[in-house]
């Protein structure tokens, strides 16, 4: 594998050639807001439109999460149209997401706080329409509960539990708006086949699947 | 393919052809009449079904020998059913809505006594002295029909039609040619892709040519689902064929054994007509191994989509064969590259594979002197709406909106009692934008549309009037991309909704003063950010109506006005008492909530507590009266006189 160097935001930095563009950002310390990448996956799924950034080159703000490094790429985070897709994208999230954060149990541990933060933007939004879902909470399964209304739709979870623990309990269901995690028929996760390994939890970017005994 | 091998495929074809040519001349050019039916969805829709059977029965009771065949979709859906009647001594004549009655009048008049019944004629398909020909109506004269040219001529269902009219002779030629030759004539062709994007497609053949894989797919796309368009529908049912052709074309110059006709369920007849055509083109040596005597080999199968909007983004449609959800991925790779299964994988609309036979026939010279600089060829458009003759028109590129809406598709209809005037032409479905009237000396090409705001889209054209307004416009497309998104990426799954709930306020009078603004930015970012094509354009009957009809976004937010008077939230019926016909109770009985009631001197007038504003009572009311109208904003309607209590 080529060793190439690039430039992010002034910052020299050393890369082995065809890695996505995000990893080597995080990897120096270069933070990108992001939600759906997972450095395990091969195919990023560039869902959560976060990790936009701009490049040398390029007519528009690109994902970061889906862009293999060059020799010579020349890359800026904080542009400011890149911070205007980052900055809509967070609210339309936040449009659909209770944020109570006092009361979550993933309270200065989740991801839409840290992105919130590196914007120095509010959590609570007042340009959008509050279109939050208002569905029942599933606390069904002995290990940890499931909030619908908190998910972001990382698809994370899905992953993790299809691809690397090859168990596949979890899916999408319905689409657009109406799109949700589920088990298969809809059933209560209490009840559907589960085997507890917990990575769904420990992948979710948000407070929306929770340990209990890390609820508050 | 060496020398010999081309000489035994040539061969075996001319002695299909041969019994093709033999077959057609027995049933349209031999002593017996025939008599064609549009058995399509929108001919049956109308009553082909019976007009066929009344012919059959009829010919039947006068014992009359003639030839009733099914054929496809003429596009002349304000017309339908139509019916063509050869008989051997006369040109062939076309009939426009026919109804079981008239068949049988059609029968005795025509065929046994030979009278043509002149005041049923449409046209008369050739010139000649005694009735008017189609050469004197736009419809017919103004259109370059190369795809739709035998669409409404042969029974969709009889490879043989097919044949006989040259069907095939451009995949037999292409096997005469190396497979880079053909793509080459393609390219040298211009012809660009007709499923939206307008990608170069012989460029696209060459990619996927390229590929090193042994394994290639073909796909030919017909996952049509725009609102208002039918022309991939109408093609499928039409002449099935012309697409397998051009798919084995495709395959052939690209090198794939495989393909997919990826067509949505709710198409069944099109699904049926497909099925047919593949098993009959298998059935003679067209499809499956050896192709005619040679080593090539192809086949195809047919996937029902189960109807949902995205799948006809190519990337989502490959997942869907696949067995995934339809969800799009991020491009690149291209299915070119890394399509179906991983595999090099050609995608096509069915619009751009139907022009594939031609060009290989008629040559790469021939195609490119129809339309324009940057597109060539002819545009396929299913045209709808405030429009006198809606259907299926197909122009060359670069013929101006214009002379499609007012001149081939004759314009807007009359109101009951006026005119109405142009307002606006939706183009390319909930993609494309609504093009004001400024615009409408636009040539019809890739380019010229982007200018106002739109998109060539797959075909769909929605004529509006000035009883249609823009803000429901907007909203009504909205609702459709929000419904349809495949609930991915957060740019379309929450964007397209937040632009919906404005539009909805808007339309209800609850909008505030700086949604129009917050419209335009978030459609903007929606554009920037999305991650495919569905959600990338859907901001654009947002925008576009925003551009141009900025005013009616105004009058909602800032009067509660609707200019349209179409919102129902913001407008109020009334009957002008001067107008209302005393005697006349017609807009009582239509009144589904019972709020029209009697007044003083017998008068009608409406309880705008009960009244839903359904518009029924508007309906009815007899033209000559014209006595109810509507009021924006609703609180500006005149009080209705006072109710009188009926005596007991």
């Amino acid at each position: 594998m080529k060793t190439i160097t690039l430039t992010i935001d002034e910052k020299t930095v050393e890369a082995t050639e065809g890695e996505m563009l995000l990893w080597v950002a995080l990897d120096n310390d270069i933070y990108i807001p992001n939600l759906c990448a997972l450095k395990a996956r091969p195919l990023p799924d560039a869902n959560c439109r976060l990790c936009w950034v701009d490049i040398e080159g390029r007519s528009a703000p690109v994902t970061a999460c889906n862009e293999p490094v060059y020799n010579g790429m020349v890359v800026k985070t904080g542009t400011e149209r890149v911070v205007r897709l980052q900055q809509t994208a967070l609210e339309l999230i936040l449009s659909t997401h209770p944020v109570d954060c006092g009361r979550c149990g993933k309270n200065k541990r989740c991801e839409l706080q840290k992105i919130a933060r590196h914007l120095r933007t509010k959590l609570k939004q007042k340009r959008l329409r509050d279109i939050s879902k208002r569905l029942p909470i599933d606390s069904s399964h002995s290990l940890f509960s499931y909030d619908p209304n908190k998910c972001v739709l990382c698809g994370r979870c899905i992953w993790v539990c299809k691809e690397e623990q090859k168990v596949g309990t979890l899916h999408f269901a319905y689409r657009g708006f109406a799109m949700v995690v589920t088990a298969f028929g809809g059933a209560p996760l209490g009840e559907a086949d589960c085997t507890m390994c917990g990575r769904c939890v420990e992948v979710c970017p948000v407070g929306s699947l929770i340990f209990k005994n890390a609820e508050k | 393919m060496n020398r010999g091998t081309k000489t035994a495929v040539l061969q075996n074809f001319a002695a299909i052809k041969g019994r093709a040519l033999e077959a057609w001349q027995r049933s349209r050019e031999g002593e017996d009449p025939c008599i064609l039916i549009g058995t399509a969805t929108c001919g049956l829709a109308a009553g082909a079904l019976e007009v066929f059977k009344a012919f059959e029965e009829a010919a039947a009771a006068k014992n009359v020998r003639v030839h009733v065949i099914p054929v496809g979709c003429m596009g002349h859906c304000y017309a339908e059913p139509l019916v063509v009647i050869r008989k051997p001594d006369f040109v062939p004549v076309l009939y426009g809505k026919v109804t079981p009655t008239m068949a049988g009048t059609l029968v005795k008049q025509c065929l046994v006594e030979n009278n043509f019944v002149p005041e049923l004629v449409l046209a008369a398909l050739e010139e000649n002295e005694f009735l008017p020909s189609i050469a004197d109506f736009p419809r017919f004269a103004r259109e370059s029909r190369l795809i739709l040219r035998n669409a409404g001529m042969i029974n969709p269902e009889e490879i043989m039609d097919y044949i006989a009219c040259g069907g095939y002779d451009g995949f037999v030629r292409a096997m005469q040619m190396a497979p880079e030759e053909v793509i080459d004539v393609v390219r040298r062709s211009g012809l660009r892709g007709l499923g939206g994007a307008g990608y170069p497609t012989g460029k696209k053949w060459e990619i996927c040519r390229n590929g090193s894989a042994a394994l290639k797919y073909v796909i030919c796309n017909a996952d049509e689902g725009d609102p208002g368009s039918f022309s991939d529908r109408a093609l499928i049912e039409s002449n099935p064929h012309l697409l397998l052709e051009g798919i084995l074309i495709a395959a052939y110059a690209v090198g794939a054994q495989s393909g997919y006709f990826y067509v949505r369920n709710e198409y069944p007849l099109a699904v049926k007509r497909m099925r047919t055509a593949i098993r009959q083109a298998r059935e003679i040596g067209l499809l499956g191994g050896e192709i005619l005597g040679s080593d090539v080999c192809f086949d195809l199968t047919v996937f029902e989509g189960s109807g949902a909007f995205v799948c006809g983004e190519e990337t989502a449609l490959i997942r869907s064969i696949e067995g995934e959800r339809g969800m799009p991925r991020h491009r690149p790779p291209y299915p070119a590259t890394v399509g179906l299964k991983g595999a090099p994988t050609l995608i096509d609309n069915v619009k751009t594979m139907a022009h594939v036979p031609g060009i290989v026939t008629g040559g790469a010279d021939e195609f490119a002197s129809i339309g324009t600089g940057s597109s060539k060829g002819t545009a396929v458009f299913a045209v709808a709406g405030k429009i006198n003759n809606a259907g299926l028109v197909e122009v060359a590129m670069g013929t101006p909106l214009k002379e499609v809406v007012f001149e081939i598709c004759g314009g807007i209809p009359r109101g009951k009692s006026k005119a109405k005037a142009f307002k606006a032409i939706q183009i390319g479905g909930p993609s494309g934008g609504c093009i004001p009237e400024q615009f409408l000396d636009t040539p019809i090409d890739f380019d010229s549309l982007q200018e106002p705001g739109a998109m060539m889209g797959s075909g769909g054209m929605v004529v509006l009037d000035e009883d249609d307004c823009m803000v429901e416009v907007a909203r009504y497309f909205l609702d459709f991309t929000q419904k349809e998104s495949c609930g991915k990426c957060t740019f379309c799954r929450v964007g397209t909704r937040q632009l919906l709930t404005i539009l909805e306020d808007i339309t209800k009078g609850v909008g505030r003063s700086e949604d129009i603004d917050l419209l335009v930015e978030l459609s903007e970012d929606i554009k920037g950010g999305a991650l495919c094509g569905l959600g990338k354009t859907a901001p654009n009957p947002v925008l576009t109506t925003i551009k141009y009809f900025r005013h009616e976004y105004e009058a909602h937010i800032a009067r509660k006005c609707c200019p349209a008077m179409m919102c129902r939230d913001l407008i109020a019926y009334y009957i002008v008492p001067e107008k209302c016909e005393r005697s006349c109770d017609v807009c009582v009985g239509s009144c589904p909530t019972e709020a029209i009631y009697t007044a003083k001197h017998r008068i009608k007038a409406i309880d705008q507590e009960k009244c839903v504003k359904c518009a029924a009572c508007m309906e009815v009311c007899p033209p000559e009266y014209d006595a109810i109208v509507k009021f924006s904003p609703a609180d500006t309607v005149p009080p209705a006189p006072p109710r009188i209590e009926e005596k007991e």
